[in-house]
């Protein structure tokens, strides 16, 4: 592995570990012969149908549900009462002050959010099921609706949940070093108020869930599109009363999650509750209005951010109030997520004092939680902005002013003010190498000129570090670490139990590879298996870019004590002490390479157990449970040219360049693919994305015609590079990607926006950055406008009906 | 009322009596039992259902049954020839053209179309040719150079059966 | 995603279908369905019989007829998009056709379908109207031809009886005359934010005549006369102050994606780069 230059404990050169190769997945994927949880059909199976609520906020006064009963076809018809024994859905947070409402499956008297199930309908096929929903007939009495998390903390307001009081859920302070100081010696305060909208997910695959029981042996069989089996099969115990080890999980291919299936939903406890309560299979699969109404949302606050400098350029101090919407109740993480951004706070950047308030309110939406980044986006976008106004107000170079705040490589491992340990870095260098990249002088220039002939050119630039490979067990809500099963066939074929649960990632390519270096094989002949908790010990999953730092290294680590177990066998075969045996090439070899043993027949000697030494355990498979010691902390520097169309407001992005160091890379392609999709995320946020509630809770942008996931021609080709600075805290030196695209980029964006149309006097645009905000943004600064609309027009203005509102008037379905 | 059809799915005649709401994704998935192609919305945006219909790339969310009967489609599992994937299956494959994979089929038939018509496509005909397909996961990024592979190997067996002959 | 149920009729001929659809009072047209059955899977519309035109032969053409050029219904945005006649004698339709939706739904996508639904941000409308098209429409008491101007009522509502169907579209040939059809796209459903399709045509530097069909601004397509008026005997540089009447007299629509004061802006603009466009000017 020519590239990272590292080599394996044994000290061979590694061969595949860095290697561009192809994934061992994709001929099932590229066939279409793969299974997602929607492609199971089973026999005797159940379709199931949720009827959710039309309101926002309402009291159920009557569901009627006979003439859905009596449809032929129907099977059953359940409410909120017949559903009551269900256990809510979990929130894994625990926190002194916490407020927690309870969080039933299905509705029962009061609904909180647009798109809460309030009856479950099952019937021999998916047509109709879907006909019978229609006929179920539910008396709603609406309430007064909570949508603006402000107005939800004033006095005067309704509340999500009588019994707290208040719409507030949590506080939480993150405070260190002299804060008041700093801002009293400051030469300059940089304040800006941001927003951070609200995102919907849209993983491609939207969710399903199947469940079958068999009451004779007592099992419970869920197949789910998620990313947590097991945490989700603990979780299904519970909520439906049965002990865990009769309940088994599969995740098959699971199309896409982005943490949107990091969670536990009223879904996976409805169907395994029908699949028992009918004795049949039953199938339920999310359409995509479903999708946008009841699969969280990430995103959601409100950020006053202050940053106190020296005349010099030197940060004093930093300060920001965060309002974050929680939505109606708690999912799996929902309060957690906040946190993560004061954590991150303190970006890459020697800051002595931080203040971060934040807190959390419920409001009649659906809850937000974990969407790819889950806080440490909105962590990076406050300070990489914040960043970018304190350099504009000291007249500094944005690079200039960044590169004189980083820590530099020797101070690492450094502790921020927010008590964290990042492990390794070299800012300088990852910046130094983007501004070369992108040609960033030359843009700077180009910039300059086109001023001169009406044209807007923006230089972005964001300087990132992340919070990976989460975490250790102490700083997580459900278990930080995770497990790995290294098996060795008789036949010499490797299987692999990972407990991290792939959904896109290729880690059945990226273990093969690690696995295949460490034990001398082809990585064709490493099998990983993913996703049952029947065949897999417990493990935690994939998520928060830990697939590979925390999942990789439990494998890594079991196929040491492997190596150790299959050194002492070749050793007693022989004739030589362990540490003499070296692993490599298909073979095992004794100390200076006269005697050896084929890799096949050492295994085969492990299982026939004629000739072991004495207390050989027989047999070729050890486990690890690697619970790492720290976070890792990747990093990098994003930037982005754009031009703005001043007239329209327009954005093009002309160039978009990423150089970022996740430490140790083991397959390039994979690691490049991640950083492509984590941008367009991130820019989809910048420029696009937006989940809208209106003032009644209804959902503006609940369709794909609504809500903007970025096609494949808004985005020019990305230009990406590597620095390598290896993780001291695992022993492979990987750091994690999965997220890093996401979380540079979007700061990166709207730095480049705003840094376009700075002399026209713009100085902040909320996201998404769409066309007619930078168009009135640049109005607001042009006293008179660039194009002044006459007065008649404010008053047409008015008038103005969208067509989508008349076209969904004459039916409202949620 | 029931509709007798009759589909030819990648050259087999699949016979069913349907409603007429029933959509062709669902007769491909659940009559046919050929489950590649897939469902991702319905609104006819995501493109996840895309298939060939007389040859040309359709949104089978958007396509009654009854509409399809008597004619030709052609879905992904329809592609590779016998174990010979196709040119576009191994562009993606080698491009690493996909992630999790559920966008793939609809956007491997949508490039299917793509090359017919454009056998060389620039970088922005290609974003242009799939913006009918949605994906979460690449950026697009290797997806483009996964169709420009696919190009120049097609162009250059093209070439090649040309010369034969 | 799941359609109610209806009853399903695929006549072989024109008069078939027109005594179906005129046998059940809510009974649809089905062309390419690309705007009915996204409507009928979220079940915003429930129509109790569908009348399949898509196996009537001869309803998928487009050929020269005199003056004019005809294209039949059953015409796809792919194939109108494609055709080498309309390029070479009238070429803004097939400008018009290559930015709608994608390339799946150019395929299915008819554009009887698309004039008969009346989106009010479908592209076809501002080209049909600049054009001057003719609407050609049968029902059992015969034929009648509809003038592009007068066809569209309103939002999702035409001249079109229940008991019609729009069998054919008559475009003027436009040799020697500047076109464009320009287009702020809806980045998430693709139609147009603002849809302007200009015919511009010039002698001796100075405007002749223009033609203005604009969509998306306005619950219905219009023609922008007043823009038309302004720039008839004028020169190009008279583009920029008459294109500041694109929205003149429109009730101008607003959404959460471009409001009434900008969709108004973006009408002028995009009016202006489309005449610019059309007649050749540099700005």
């Amino acid at each position: 592995m020519a590239k990272n230059g590292k080599a394996s404990s044994n000290g061979k050169a590694a061969h595949w570990v860095g290697k561009k190769l192809k994934r061992k997945e994709d001929p099932r994927l590229i066939q279409g012969i793969s299974h997602y949880t929607d492609d199971f059909k089973m026999a005797g199976m159940l379709y199931c149908v949720l009827v959710r609520s039309p309101h926002a906020h309402a009291e159920i006064k009557a569901i009627r549900t006979d003439a859905a009963r009596a449809l032929p076809g129907v099977v059953a018809v359940f409410t909120g009462e017949d559903t009551s024994a269900v256990g809510g859905i979990p929130c894994a947070m625990q926190m002194p002050d916490l407020k927690v409402p309870r969080h039933p499956v299905l509705a029962t008297g009061r609904v909180r959010y647009l798109g809460e199930p309030v009856a479950a309908i099952v019937a021999e096929d998916i047509y109709t099921a879907s006909d019978a929903a229609e006929l179920v007939e539910v008396d709603y009495e609406p309430l007064p609706v909570v949508i603006d998390m402000e107005k939800a903390l004033s006095s005067d307001t309704p509340y999500v949940h009588d019994q707290f009081n208040s719409n507030q859920a949590f506080t939480h302070t993150l405070k260190n070093g002299d804060i008041e100081a700093a801002f009293k010696k400051a030469d300059c305060i940089a304040s800006q108020r941001m927003l951070n909208q609200r995102l919907a997910p849209i993983a491609m695959e939207p969710r399903a869930v199947i469940a079958e029981y068999l009451p004779g042996e007592n099992r419970l069989t869920v197949w789910s599109s998620t990313q947590i089996p097991h945490l989700l099969k603990t979780q299904i115990s519970v909520m439906v009363g049965l002990p865990e080890t009769a309940v088994r999980v599969i995740a098959p291919e699971v199309g896409g999650g982005f943490g949107s299936k990091l969670n536990v939903y009223a879904e996976e406890g409805i169907v395994p509750w029908l699949a028992m309560k009918l004795g049949r299979l039953v199938k339920w699969n999310e359409t995509r209005r479903e999708n946008f109404l009841a699969t969280i949302h990430g995103r959601d606050t409100i950020n006053d951010v202050e940053l106190a400098l020296k005349k010099d350029g030197t940060i004093l101090g930093m300060r920001a109030r965060i309002l974050a919407d929680l939505g109606a109740y708690h999912q799996l993480l929902t309060p957690l997520i906040p946190q993560l951004t004061a954590l991150m706070h303190a970006g890459c950047y020697r800051i002595p004092a931080i203040q971060i308030d934040i807190v959390g309110v419920f409001t009649n939406k659906m809850s937000t939680d974990a969407y790819r980044g889950a806080g440490r986006p909105e962590a990076c976008y406050n300070v990489e902005r914040i960043m970018d106004i304190g350099a504009r107000e000291l007249g500094m170079d944005p690079v200039e002013f960044r590169l004189k705040n980083f820590p530099q490589p020797k101070e690492f491992p450094y502790t921020t003010i927010t008590g964290l340990t990042y492990d390794s870095a070299k800012y300088q260098e990852s910046l130094k190498k983007a501004l070369k990249l992108a040609g960033y002088d030359a843009l700077r220039k180009r910039q300059k000129a086109g001023w001169k002939s009406g044209k807007y050119y923006g230089i972005g630039v964001s300087t990132y570090v992340e919070i990976c490979a989460i975490g250790p067990s102490a700083a997580t809500p459900a278990g930080g670490w995770e497990s790995g099963t290294v098996r060795i066939e008789p036949t010499g074929k490797v299987t692999l139990l990972t407990g991290a649960s792939p959904h896109g990632q290729g880690e059945e390519t990226t273990f093969a590879q690690l696995i295949a270096d460490e034990l001398g094989i082809d990585p064709g002949d490493v099998n990983v298996i993913h996703g049952d908790t029947l065949a897999v010990p417990y493990g935690i999953g994939t998520f928060g870019s830990r697939g590979t730092a925390v999942g990789g290294t439990a494998a890594y680590l079991a196929t040491q004590k492997l190596k150790a177990k299959m050194a002492t066998l070749a050793a007693h075969l022989l004739g030589c002490k362990p540490a003499d045996i070296t692993i490599g090439r298909g073979r095992l070899s004794a100390k200076g390479g006269k005697k050896s043993i084929s890799f096949g027949e050492l295994v085969m000697s492990a299982y026939t157990a004629r000739n072991i030494p004495a207390g050989f355990e027989p047999g070729m498979e050890a486990t690890h449970f690697f619970e790492p010691s720290n976070f890792t902390f990747p990093f990098g520097t994003h930037i982005a040219s754009v031009e703005v169309d001043a007239e329209t407001g327009e954005v093009k992005i002309e160039k978009y360049v990423g150089v970022d160091d996740c430490g140790n890379v083991i397959n390039p392609l994979i690691v490049d693919g991640q950083i492509h999709g984590g941008i367009a995320q991130g820019l989809g946020q910048a420029m696009w994305e937006e989940v809208i509630y209106n003032e009644d809770g209804q959902l503006i942008t609940g369709s794909l015609m609504d809500y903007v996931i970025p096609k494949a021609h808004f985005f020019p080709e990305f230009t990406l590079d590597r620095t390598v600075t290896p993780s001291p805290v695992n022993p492979m030196g990987v750091k994690g990607v999965g997220e890093a695209g996401t979380i540079a980029s979007t700061p990166c964006m709207v730095n480049a926006v705003c840094d376009a149309l700075a002399p026209l006097g713009v100085r902040h645009i909320d996201m998404p950055l769409k066309p007619e905000r930078v168009w009135k943004a640049i109005a607001a600064e042009q006293s008179g406008g660039m194009d002044p609309l006459p007065p008649e027009l404010s008053s047409a203005a008015k008038r103005g009906t969208s067509a989508k509102a008349g076209k969904s008037s004459t039916r409202r379905r949620p | 009322m029931k509709k007798n059809v009759t589909i030819s799915v990648n050259g087999i005649d699949q016979r069913a009596s349907v409603e007429p709401r029933l959509l062709l994704v669902h007769f491909l998935r659940e009559v046919a039992g050929l489950t590649g192609t897939h469902i991702g919305c319905e609104t006819s945006l995501c493109g996840a259902c895309t298939v060939l219909l007389d040859g040309r790339a359709v949104k089978s969310c958007t396509v009654l049954a009854v509409q399809a009967d008597g004619r030709k489609v052609t879905t992904v599992e329809g592609l590779a020839d016998g174990d010979k994937l196709h040119p576009i299956q191994e562009g993606f494959w080698e491009e690493h053209g996909l992630q999790c994979g559920f966008c793939t089929p609809g956007m491997i038939m949508c490039s299917h179309d793509l090359l017919e018509h454009h056998p060389s496509p620039s970088d922005s005909e290609i974003r242009e040719g799939i913006n009918g397909n949605l994906c979460r996961c690449t950026g697009y990024q290797h997806i483009v150079a996964a169709v420009r592979n696919a190009s120049r190997k097609m162009s250059k067996r093209a070439t090649a059966r040309a010369g034969a002959r | 995603m799941i359609p109610a149920n209806f009853d399903y009729e695929s006549p072989r001929t024109l008069s078939e279908a027109l005594d179906m659809l005129a046998s059940r009072e809510d009974a649809k047209i089905l062309a390419g369905g690309h705007s009915l059955l996204p409507a009928m899977k979220l079940r915003l519309a429930q129509p109790s019989m569908l009348v399949d035109i898509g196996r009537i032969g001869g309803l998928a053409y487009i050929r020269e007829s005199g003056d004019q050029i005809l294209i039949g219904a059953m015409t796809t945005h792919a194939d109108v998009a494609a055709s080498k006649l309309l390029l070479r004698s009238s070429p803004l339709l097939a400008m018009t056709a290559t930015q709608i939706g994608d390339t799946q739904v150019r395929n299915r996508g008819t554009i009887g379908g698309s004039l008969a639904q009346a989106h009010p941000s479908a592209d076809y409308p501002a080209a049909v109207l600049a054009l001057d098209a003719e609407l050609v429409v049968h029902s059992r008491k015969g034929e009648r031809v509809i003038p592009a101007t007068k066809f569209f009522t309103g939002m999702f509502s035409t001249q079109l009886h229940n008991d019609e169907i729009l069998t054919e579209i008559r475009i003027p040939r436009t040799p020697g005359e500047g076109v464009a059809y320009k287009k702020f796209h809806h980045p998430a459903s693709g139609y147009a934010v603002v849809g302007i399709a200009v015919r511009v045509k010039m002698s001796g530097g100075k405007i002749d005549s223009a033609a203005v069909g604009i969509t998306g601004v306005s619950d219905i397509a219009y023609r922008a006369t007043k823009v038309e008026n302004a720039l008839r005997g004028k020169p190009a540089a008279a583009i920029a102050d008459a294109a500041t009447h694109a929205a003149d007299g429109a009730e101008v629509l607003g959404d959460y994606y471009a409001s009434t004061e900008y969709r108004q802006h973006l009408a002028v603009v995009i009016t202006r780069r489309a005449l610019d466009q059309a007649a050749g000017a540099k700005r």
